[in-house]
């Protein structure tokens, strides 16, 4: 009985030091690693290479008016963007805005979004996953 | 003597606040309107269009004038009442809402016929391509303080 509660207090102690370390970011990036690893065995993690490379290109299946991610945020991922509406959007690096990626809700929220407007599909989460690590990188 | 003065500024304070300034709007008070709203655009005041076109905005968050502008179910039903409770054919008597018909559901503010009546007279046909307009939304280009509900014309 003793053993058993020591085993439990051990693991929860356990649990929330894991909790604890994690940033609020790298949350979000094991939500989608998760995921992408659901869907591909051979998952090899992501890539901020394949990341900056969906952000700077252009698609043809979205709205024509926003053929890319840059057209919004600019072509720097530390540039202050502007909706089409005339909205501020603050930078999408990471090393200048921290408030980025902190929440799983709203990143996909906007991921939903956004993918839909400029590819004219929803991202896979390999997608988001490389995004995201290109951006946290920046 | 004192009641009298009384009387007399009760009096001005009322004849103001029924005689509506068609440049001045109240502020979207609701947090959740202003935030969910103000996302992309700003959030732009219930006043300016009527309870039905409010209702049929927020039915078709999905295409919302090509975006996708889904919220969850909880929040549409909130902003909704908010929304059509302050719509502009709610208990406010709203130049910008004259020569709407009863029968159409206009959902651009920016297609009311008022609306239209004040920007073509004065204004250019090219002023909403300019880089720092680029969007009959963006009243805050020109009508700076249009996030407090001020629409001067200057």
């Amino acid at each position: 009985m003793k053993k058993i509660l020591l085993l439990t207090l051990m693991f929860t102690g356990m649990a929330f030091s894991n909790v604890y370390a994690q940033s609020p970011q790298s949350v979000v990036l094991t939500f989608y690693e998760n995921l992408q690893r659901e869907q591909a065995v051979d998952f090899k993690g992501f890539s901020s290479e394949r990341g900056q490379n969906l952000f700077v290109s252009a698609f043809s299946d979205g709205k024509p008016d926003i053929p890319s991610c840059t057209t919004c945020h600019t072509p720097s991922p530390t540039g202050t963007g502007k909706t089409r509406a005339g909205k501020i959007i603050e930078p999408m690096a990471l090393s200048i805005n921290n408030a980025r990626y902190t929440d799983t809700v709203k990143t996909e929220k906007w991921f939903r979004r956004n993918c839909k407007s400029v590819m004219g599909r929803e991202c896979t989460p390999r997608e988001k996953g490389d995004f995201l690590t290109f951006m946290m990188g920046q | 003597m004192r009641f009298s003065f009384i009387a007399v500024s009760l009096g001005v304070l009322f004849g103001a606040s029924a005689q509506a300034d068609d440049d001045v709007y109240p502020v979207v008070s609701d947090p959740l309107t202003a935030s969910a709203c103000g996302e992309c655009h700003m959030a732009f005041q219930p006043q300016m269009l009527p309870a039905r076109s409010w209702k049929a905005i927020m039915q078709g968050l999905d295409n919302h004038f090509g975006e996708d502008a889904t919220v969850d179910t909880m929040a549409v039903s909130k902003i909704e009442s908010y929304l059509v409770a302050n719509a502009g054919d709610v208990g406010w008597d709203n130049e910008i809402l004259r020569g709407v018909s009863s029968s159409s559901t206009p959902l651009r503010i920016s297609e009311l016929p008022k609306w239209i009546d004040e920007h073509d007279e004065e204004l250019p046909a090219n002023v909403w391509s300019r880089a720092d307009v680029g969007s009959k939304a963006n009243c805050r280009a020109c009508h700076r303080a249009a996030d407090k509900g001020y629409y001067d014309d200057d």
